[in-house]
């Protein structure tokens, strides 16, 4: 019974977030972030093809974002 | 005669591979609008640590109609070792392994809904993984979230030269699958400012080792006389991956980003990844990045460069991969942006050329060639096992690559 009213009273606090929310960096305000030189991938096969490179060599895995692709050894 | 060295680092290769293709075929940052079209042609060459892989790999994304949009991925690459686990224990040799992979993304209202499709192939090991993922804006497009979803299965062979001839050994074949579970959120900070976050969920069950690699181990005690085993590893692997990442747009017409990893896995390894990128336009069609990356991570469990004595423990591996080390990376992109007034239907074009440098030092591999010898030849004068210099590895990659936006 209390976790249903705990999960009752975090969607209320969640729905009423966001229906407050207001977007506080208008469409018109984002010309920066749509300039071609703030994309994470801005050459998609080059990352992956360096993600690759270095994913292969290491035990870390995962979470690269960008992806991988390309090649890879020993 | 072993013929190569594969294994955990045979699937990493084709498990990134793989999350790789989804990577470039499946990435809207903005899961209101489709990517926009384009073509890429990338040449590449990595040398390093006795290994040379130089390959090409296309990529074509292409919209139908308002909503969809398509994405085919083909690469090869084609492989030639002498790496220092080759070099003690094998033979070198030569492999190639080709991959296509096919997507397609759905947008409907704010969502993007994304399937795909890998299929890769190599001479001993074949890998096919399904994808999927959903991404949604919220927030007046301020927000981005995305779940995804990879399954993999995966064939081990392992290769054998019989009259000069390499064939798969009839005695062998194993499997490996692997699943794969991702949420990442990207948000909108200031009119300058972008975050991202994300953290993914890799299962593996099976084969994970190396059916080639081999550790040492000392014989009998003997300080001064060690032999060599298969490897022996566990067949499940969990690991956890959290990375965040930053770009800030600079007063002036540049750009700086920042990313920071944070691993962990069931067998014990944890590591850091941290990197730092600037990007700078020059005029109206050059633009120049450099870019420093930092790696470090600490051994596997059962990792050691060289056993107490034969059968050790129950997992046994000598993988480098699985060793302590620490790696930096550093890099520099020139990009020519162009347009051809001849092809009115090219929107733009880009020539790029990427050099990087990556250097990797091991805190517990060992140069076994001072012991163990080359391809088989004993060194004249060579040392005590457990004595030789600590390995490191520099390698020179290049790319060459072309891109066309319609």
């Amino acid at each position: 019974m209390r976790i249903r009213g705990l999960i009752m009273m975090t969607l209320a606090v969640l729905s009423a977030g966001c229906s407050s929310i207001e977007p506080w960096v208008k469409p018109y305000d984002r010309e920066n972030l749509a300039d071609p030189i703030m994309s994470f991938t801005r050459a998609p096969i080059s990352q992956d093809f360096l993600d690759h490179v270095f994913e292969s060599r290491e035990g870390s895995r995962g979470a690269s974002g960008g992806g991988g692709g390309g090649c890879g050894c020993n | 005669m072993k013929a190569k060295q594969t294994g955990l680092a045979r699937f990493v290769i084709t498990f990134c591979a793989v999350a790789g293709a989804a990577g470039s075929l499946v990435s809207p940052a903005n899961a209101g609008v489709l990517p926009e079209d384009r073509a890429d042609l990338l040449y590449f060459r990595y040398d390093g640590g006795g290994v040379e892989i130089t390959g090409p790999s296309v990529l074509v994304r292409k919209s139908i109609g308002e909503h969809v949009s398509v994405a085919a991925n083909y690469y090869i690459d084609m492989v030639s070792s002498a790496s220092i686990d080759v070099e003690t224990t094998a033979s070198p040799y030569e492999d190639e392994r080709t991959q296509g992979s096919l997507s397609m993304d759905f947008l409907h209202g704010k969502s993007t809904y994304s399937i795909g499709y890998v299929n890769s192939d190599e001479s001993d090991y074949a890998a096919k993984t399904l994808f999927g993922s959903v991404s949604h804006d919220m927030f007046g497009d301020l927000t981005t979230i995305s779940f995804g979803y990879k399954e993999g299965e995966n064939e081990v062979f392992r290769n054998l030269i019989v009259d000069g001839v390499k064939i798969n050994d009839p005695a062998f074949a194993e499997e490996m699958n692997s699943k794969s579970f991702s949420v990442s959120v990207s948000q909108i900070i200031t009119k300058s400012m972008i975050l991202s976050g994300q953290y993914e969920v890799i299962t593996d069950e099976g084969f994970l080792r190396s059916p080639y690699r081999q550790v040492r181990f000392f014989v009998n005690g003997d300080p001064f006389t060690q032999d060599t085993q298969p490897e022996v590893y566990p067949n499940t692997r969990s690991s956890n991956a959290a990375s965040f990442r930053a770009k800030y747009f600079l007063p002036y017409r540049a750009a700086i980003d920042g990313m920071y990893r944070f691993y962990t896995d069931t067998w014990g390894v944890v590591g850091h990844t941290g990197e730092l990128g600037y990007v700078h336009p020059l005029g109206s069609h050059w633009i120049f990045e450099a870019r420093g990356r930092y790696y470090t991570q600490s051994k596997a469990d059962f990792y050691e460069d060289i056993f107490p004595r034969a059968d050790y423990a129950n997992f046994m591996a000598r993988d480098k991969e699985l060793a302590t080390y620490d790696a930096f990376t550093g890099g520099l992109t020139a990009t020519y942006e162009f347009k051809i007034d001849r092809f009115p239907w090219l929107a733009k074009g880009a020539l790029s050329v990427r050099y990087d440098y990556m250097t990797v030092n091991y805190d517990d591999f060992r140069d076994a060639r001072f012991s163990l010898g080359s391809f088989g030849n004993l060194p004249e004068d060579p040392l005590q096992p457990g004595t030789e210099p600590l390995y490191k590895l520099n390698a020179n990659i290049m790319q060459l690559y072309i891109s066309a936006y319609f």
